[in-house]
């Protein structure tokens, strides 16, 4: 998930006695499930919450950037490196879409940003793991934008309308990369045994981060309560990540590799796949800033921003003087 | 004074669409970089032919408090669906 560990700001659901009349209409909005606009009255823990998620996600697109940019003047053909190319500026675009909807909250862009670059926001765990070997450009698009579409999948039904709609237009975009990540590691998997050894070890270092992309188990995760009741999130985080799991092991059989973790076995019982637990230590780990890339990746999207300042500032003077100059013709 | 880029909003047309369409928004430092933008944003998979920018701060919205005023009432305005009018056969078709 590309927004993870989202705390609501306030702790537990409000029982429905303890609500004033605006929060107890705001409610019954929800369960009908009618869609919340940017200028409807909402809770401040609300908008205070969707602006983090919003925030955090679309930081997440940015970010998520560079593990993949590592590889373009790389890529072993020039098809796989125009492919990279679209699907980094389709991340973009996603950053734009999603920073959009967060604006719609009253948040300026400008200001999710300082507080990213001041590490007073989060962006997607997954994106602290470095990308070593060609097969991890396939494996990203395949298992982290996998995982990503499960979610957004979901995300398509969240109650703020701008949230839910800025979902459906990357949901078509992101599934195009998610077969184009599987493609190239099927190129990789039914090649050469050195590539297959590469594939191998991309889905060995990513298969654990992958599924702990959609936050901490259920048990552990007490800050959903409020954002299942406010529909913000609509899937619980063990569902989802059971979901991933279970239509992914196939996608690992059919390339032919050795499955990343001995626990997944499938369970007739439950019709679901068992897996191990991850180590979730790791997870806070990197959450916390600690993970392997952590300090890289702020370092490099703080130099972007600050070695750009004279570009954008340039940028505003010239639109001010043609507009000066407009009005003085007029 | 504040240099933040202003927020744009873009409308576009299809290719056999009538009409533009909102599909979102950017910031932009002015109306033709929102212009480049948005061609490379929001048209890059043949979505449009024909692209609006607009500074939002020049749009005007409806309050969602208003919602009962201003439009419940054209539903009591029966007349204004006049489908309902039997036309004699003998006429033809109207």
């Amino acid at each position: 998930m590309y927004a993870q560990m989202i705390k609501t700001a306030n702790s537990g659901v409000k029982p429905r006695e303890e609500m004033s009349d605006q929060e107890r209409a705001f409610q019954d909005k929800i369960d009908a499930d009618i869609k919340i606009e940017p200028r409807d009255w909402m809770p401040d823990d609300y908008r205070r919450t969707l602006i983090r998620q919003i925030g955090q996600h679309a930081h997440s697109e940015v970010v998520g950037q560079l593990p993949e940019g590592n590889w373009i003047t790389r890529a072993p053909t020039l098809e796989r490196k125009m492919i990279l190319l679209a699907k980094v500026q389709d991340e973009a675009g996603h950053g734009l879409y999603l920073y959009s909807a967060a604006e719609t909250l009253g948040e300026s862009r400008d200001e999710l940003v300082r507080l990213l670059h001041e590490g007073r926001m989060k962006y997607s765990s997954i994106f602290n793991y470095p990308t070593l070997n060609w097969a991890d450009i396939g494996a990203v698009g395949w298992l982290v934008d996998g995982a990503a579409i499960v979610n957004q999948v979901a995300l398509q039904r969240t109650s703020y309308g701008p949230y839910s709609r800025a979902m459906v237009r990357i949901c078509k975009e992101e599934s195009f990369h998610a077969r184009q990540g599987y493609h190239a590691m099927m190129k990789m998997a039914f090649g050469s045994p050195a590539q297959k050894k590469m594939a191998q070890d991309a889905l060995n270092r990513l298969w654990f981060p992958s599924i702990m992309m959609f936050g901490p188990s259920d048990s552990e995760s007490t800050h959903s309560e409020q954002s299942m009741a406010w529909k913000i999130k609509v899937k619980s985080n063990d569902e989802l990540r059971q979901q991933y799991i279970d239509q992914t092991v196939p996608q690992i059989e059919y390339l032919g590799l050795d499955l990343p973790d001995p626990g997944l076995k499938w369970n007739a019982e439950r019709g679901h796949y068992d897996f191990s637990e991850p180590d979730w230590s790791e997870l806070f780990d990197v959450i916390k800033g600690n993970g392997p890339c952590n300090t890289d990746r702020m370092n490099a999207r703080v130099k972007a921003w600050d070695d750009g300042q004279w570009v954008r500032d340039g940028l505003m003077a010239h639109a001010r003087k043609k507009a000066a100059r407009q009005h003085a013709a007029e | 004074m504040k240099n933040e880029w202003p927020l744009w909003e873009i409308f576009i047309r299809g290719q056999h669409g009538l009409a533009h369409r909102h599909v979102g928004s950017l910031h932009a430092p002015d109306a033709e970089m929102a212009i480049k933008n948005a061609r490379d944003v929001y048209t890059r998979r043949n979505e449009g032919v024909s692209i609006w920018v607009v500074e939002a701060r020049h749009i005007a919205a409806t309050a969602p408090g208003d919602k009962g005023p201003l439009f419940e009432p054209s539903e009591s305005k029966v007349y204004r669906h006049p489908t309902f009018f039997d036309i004699p056969d003998d006429v033809g078709h109207m």
